[in-house]
């Protein structure tokens, strides 16, 4: 027993050795031999755990040829899908992608929620699986005990175990978490891989050769007993191969320790080429000889021996204690490489999106921190190995280690495989969206729950025997072994079945149904086009055609006209022609200036960025971002719309308010100009009814004069009033017209006489009767009220010698027109509008009224629908009256 | 030697009964009714006292009596105000500007006379 701890030791010692000599020439840059393409050929191999050493055996006497699929799948995806393999090695190394869940997370517009839950995902069901490796690893370590019988049997299986894990985190710790680089490569860890890789496989072929040679004398014979036996029957279920194949296939992919070494580690692209004849090669080698060891075992040991230590027991039971030694040392190397890069990348998972999210949030550290956060990083990462580990073992020291165990490895599987259609769409299809991710990802993940991990516990642990038959509540539809009535198919293709039909067809319908944020756009652009791009980069070389797409992007966001003067001003300036410069430092410096004023600097910066620098995005994609910000930019064009509406309305109060207080100043002046009037007449009155009083001795010639001035006072008070009200009446609108018919000559012939027109002053009047012979339907009361207003002005101011006033009347289109035309003085030209304003006179003479006739004038024309204006252009003062021939009725 | 009245007021009527009250009451009245040429007017014919309406076709009372407190002339003549408005503003410009005294429209005949007597011996 001794013998064997002393060997573990050695090799793990080994493996230390290997890894630190490792990590001491990657330091100091002997890097080649490091990185070679066969390096990362085997470290792929962590894809045979120690659950494939031992198990494929096992998996071989309990169902055949079955155990190749497990082989099948991987190789397939090699061989056939290598060019996916490929695309998620560029998107990896383009996007420095440190985990699955950066990967999804990171295509889906950098979405933490994502992130966390496959995070859960990944460690949910990988923590199982780590179980089993140290079940494989302590369950080797009895078998040997048992047979060397020197008393090992006292020491639990727990314990040693415990002793495994600890172990285990410490290496990875050791040589995982070293240092925190950008690209997660670990050069230590990936050599210790690939000579585990070489040592399993050694182990298992040596062992292999032992039995067809050493046991059944050669190839022939050895053929011959499988060819016997019941599990060379090609017992071939179809559905039931495919289905594996595909759910190995996808977990090669998926598993967050294959996506470790296949994409983050990947050192270079190239790689892939040998990776992908030869990593199938090495699947073959592997799987070469299980079925020998298996036949070997059914017929050397015992019925009821373990089929999963066969590759174990079968040397023990023929006393090659070095060849077990061998092998042990082989399963040895399978499960602590799967252990390792398994906790290294859940690990880097829960450090990145769960751990280091809460501890920022706690602290509100920023950037400036990155000393600390550094620390911080590496003592989050060590803290989740170390949990991780531990987690796991305690799984297994839960579940007993029994044959639990033996079916998680396809259980996990499962579990893994439910990122598999968010992975390839999010790389394949640009629809694809976070809301679709997480749909899909949720619904396959409580399929698998529900429907395989749960029940995989063990019946009666958490989902119960009642349950398992009948569903929860007594839904049958709904029991965790025959969802939707779909019954007596094996479990795990059941689960997988429902699980990846139900989660691609969430994901791809929310997909549909939603729209990707502007970030999940570019990224989904840059995943999905990761080679295109690099492609159309050397296109670009020539300068037209960088010039062309600068010139579509900066129309796009500028607007054609201020795109194309900017690309003219500038091709002129370098003397080319048309529109299209040379794109010169200078020039995109002024463009992204110009840019940048409307997406913002770094967006600008990264738009000229991609197009000059021919990086992942392509035109198209900027131009979508383009349009996004086009609408924002409408979008804030509304808001300005909205304040500019606003910025209307204060205007217009501005100028309500400035009309209302020009209103209170006209208002104030109208009433100083009524107190005027007013008070002018009273003055006289007073005075001279105070002369009259006090004066007894005053001629009768006096007296009669001074009381006829009062009357004539008393009157002008009287007109003034009436004036005053009439006017207020009409303003107000409140007049009612008093529609009648009259001919316009009756109307002129009213208004001379009323115009009061005296002998001692004569006015003559020249008309033309014939032409007034029009029918009037208006109010003529008041339109005989303007005519007396204008022909007792003329009265009053015509300064002519003989003085005379003509009238002249014609009609068109259903108006009237009357013009009032004197031989006087003309009114001066800065008067013509201020005569139409209340209390306005013209000249220095009183002629006793107040100023308010030719305001009456005009509203009374209003009112009628017509107008009054200053005729200019006449021999005199000569004004226009026009109006409706029929008030109300529309001009012909 | 009786006082010479200087009248500046545009309204007929009013300069009738104003020349009337201040001749029978022994002053030598003049009267002018604008207010273009008034300052001119006063200037030439430097009367005792002054009677000056407010709204005065052509210029206004206050602007004519601001010009003459401006003039070495037309500094020491005391000026009575005239104004149909009716306002306490009115009547603090007239006494920034140096109106001597200030009356309202419609005055009383002893009012006038009795303003004006106190003007002139003052």
């Amino acid at each position: 027993m001794n013998v064997l701890i002393v060997v573990s030791l050695g090799y793990v010692l080994a493996l230390f050795t290997v890894a630190f000599m490792a990590e001491r020439a990657a330091r100091s840059g002997r890097i080649k031999w490091l990185r070679a393409p066969v390096v990362y050929t085997l470290s792929l191999s962590i894809y045979c755990t120690g659950w494939t050493f031992y198990g494929a055996v096992g998996f071989a006497v309990r169902s055949g040829l079955e155990f190749i699929t497990i082989y099948l799948g991987p190789s397939l995806v090699m061989l056939g899908w290598w060019w996916t393999v490929r695309k998620l090695v560029r998107i990896g190394r383009t996007q420095r992608i440190t985990s699955l869940a950066d990967l999804i997370s990171s295509r889906f517009g950098k979405s933490n929620l994502l992130a966390v839950g496959l995070t859960l995902l990944a460690v949910t069901g990988t923590t199982p699986y780590i179980a089993l490796q140290l079940q494989s690893v302590t369950q080797s370590y009895a078998v040997f005990a048992e047979a060397s019988q020197d008393g090992f049997n006292q020491t639990s299986q727990t314990t040693t175990a415990l002793w495994v894990a600890i172990g285990l985190a410490m290496f990875t710790i050791l040589f995982g978490t070293r240092k925190l680089d950008v690209n997660e490569r670990h050069d230590g860890v990936v050599m210790a891989i690939a000579v585990e890789a070489v040592v399993k496989l050694i182990a298992l072929m040596a062992v292999g050769i032992f039995v067809v040679w050493g046991l059944s004398g050669g190839i022939g014979p050895m053929l011959e007993k499988i060819g016997t036996s019941e599990i060379g029957m090609w017992n071939v279920s179809g559905g039931r191969w495919a289905g594996l194949t595909f759910l190995s296939a996808a977990a090669f992919i998926c598993l967050p320790r294959m996506f470790h070494v296949m994409v983050v580690e990947n050192d270079d692209e190239r790689h892939l080429r040998m990776a992908s004849w030869a990593f199938p090669a090495y699947l073959m080698l592997m799987s070469l000889f299980v079925l020998p060891i298996a036949v070997t075992g059914l017929d050397l040991l015992p019925t009821g021996s373990n089929p999963d230590m066969f590759v174990l027991t079968v040397p023990l039971s023929q006393g090659q204690n070095g060849l077990a030694m061998l092998s042990f040392l082989g399963g040895l190397s399978s499960a602590t490489s799967m252990v390792i890069v398994a906790s290294i990348a859940l690990s880097t998972m829960v450090s990145n999106h769960i751990v280091m999210p809460i501890w920022l949030s706690f602290t509100g550290a920023g950037a400036s921190m990155s000393g600390d956060v550094r620390y911080i990083v590496l003592l989050s990462r060590r803290l989740s190995i170390a949990a991780v580990v531990m987690l796991a073992y305690f799984y297994f020291v839960l579940s007993g280690g029994g044959s639990a165990l033996a079916a998680i490895g396809l259980v996990s599987f499962v579990g893994v495989a439910q990122a598999l259609p968010v992975m390839i769409g999010g790389i394949f299809w640009r629809g694809a969206t976070r809301i679709g991710a997480l749909s899909g990802l949720s619904i396959g993940f409580v399929i698998w729950i529900y429907a395989l991990f749960l029940p995989s516990l063990g019946v009666g642990v958490v989902v119960s025997e009642a349950m398992m038959a009948n569903g929860p509540f007594g839904l049958t539809w709904l029991a965790p072994h025959a969802l939707f009535g779909v019954k007596g198919m094996d479990p795990i293709l059941h689960c997988l079945l429902w699980s990846m039909l139900l989660n691609s067809f969430a994901f791809v319908v929310v997909s549909l149904c939603s729209f990707p944020a502007p970030l999940e756009r570019l990224q989904g652009a840059q995943f999905v086009n990761v080679f295109d791009h690099a492609r159309s980069a050397k296109e670009w070389s020539s300068g037209a055609a960088q010039s062309e797409d600068l010139m579509v992007m900066a129309q796009r966001i500028l607007g054609a006209r201020e795109a194309q003067s900017l690309f003219g001003i500038e091709a002129a300036r370098q003397g080319a022609q048309g529109l299209l410069p040379e794109p010169t430092p200078e020039f995109l410096g002024v463009l992204e200036r110009e840019l940048s004023g409307s997406v913002g600097a770094a967006t600008a910066h990264a738009m000229v960025g991609q197009i000059v620098g021919g990086a992942s995005v392509s035109v198209d994609d900027l131009l979508a971002v383009a349009d996004e910000s086009a609408q924002m930019m409408e979008y804030s064009s509304k808001l300005e719309a909205q304040s500019t509406e606003q910025r209307r309305t204060a205007e217009q109060l501005r100028q309500v308010n400035e009309k209302l207080t020009q209103l209170s100043v006209q208002k104030d002046g109208f009433l100083s100009q009524i107190s005027h009037e007013l008070r002018t007449p009273m003055t006289s009155i007073r005075s001279f009814s105070e002369i009259l009083r006090d004066s007894q001795d005053m001629a009768d010639i006096d007296k009669a004069r001074y009381a006829g001035i009062i009357h004539s006072e008393t009157l002008r008070l009287t007109r003034l009033l009436d004036d005053l009200l009439d006017l207020s009446v009409l303003e107000a609108g409140r007049v009612s017209l008093n529609l009648s018919h009259k001919s316009l000559e009756d109307v002129i012939e009213g208004a001379i006489s009323s115009a009061g027109l005296s002998d001692e002053n004569p006015l003559l009047i020249r008309r033309t009767p014939a032409r007034e012979d029009i029918l009037l339907h208006t109010d003529v009361d008041r339109l005989a009220q303007v005519f007396i207003n204008v022909i007792s002005n003329a009265q009053k101011y015509c300064d002519a010698d003989p003085r005379q006033l003509t009238i002249k009347a014609f009609q068109s289109k259903g108006l009237a027109t009357v013009d009032f035309i004197d031989n006087g003085s003309k009114i001066d030209p800065d008067m013509r509008d201020v005569i139409f304003e209340k209390f306005s006179r013209v000249g220095e003479t009183k002629a006793g009224g107040a100023g308010l006739g030719l305001a009456i004038c005009r509203e009374i024309m209003t009112r009628l629908g017509g107008d009054i204006v200053y005729l200019p252009g006449q021999d005199g003062t000569a004004f226009r009256v026009q109006f409706p021939i029929i008030c109300g009725g529309q001009p012909v | 030697m009786s006082k010479h009245v200087l009248l500046i007021e545009d309204e007929p009527n009013i300069i009738e009964a104003v020349s009337f009250l201040l001749s029978r009451d022994g002053y030598n009245v003049s009267t002018h009714s604008n207010g273009h040429d008034a300052l001119e007017v006063i200037e030439a014919k430097q009367p005792d006292l002054l009677i000056l309406d407010v709204m005065l076709p052509g210029r206004s009372g206050f602007d004519i009596l601001a010009d003459l407190r401006g003039r070495e002339t037309g500094e020491g003549i005391p000026v009575l105000m005239l104004t149909a408005r009716g306002q306490t503003k009115d009547r603090e410009m007239a006494q920034r500007i140096g109106a001597t005294r200030f009356m309202t429209k419609p005055f009383s005949n002893a009012e006038i006379i009795e303003t004006l007597n106190e003007m002139s011996l003052a």
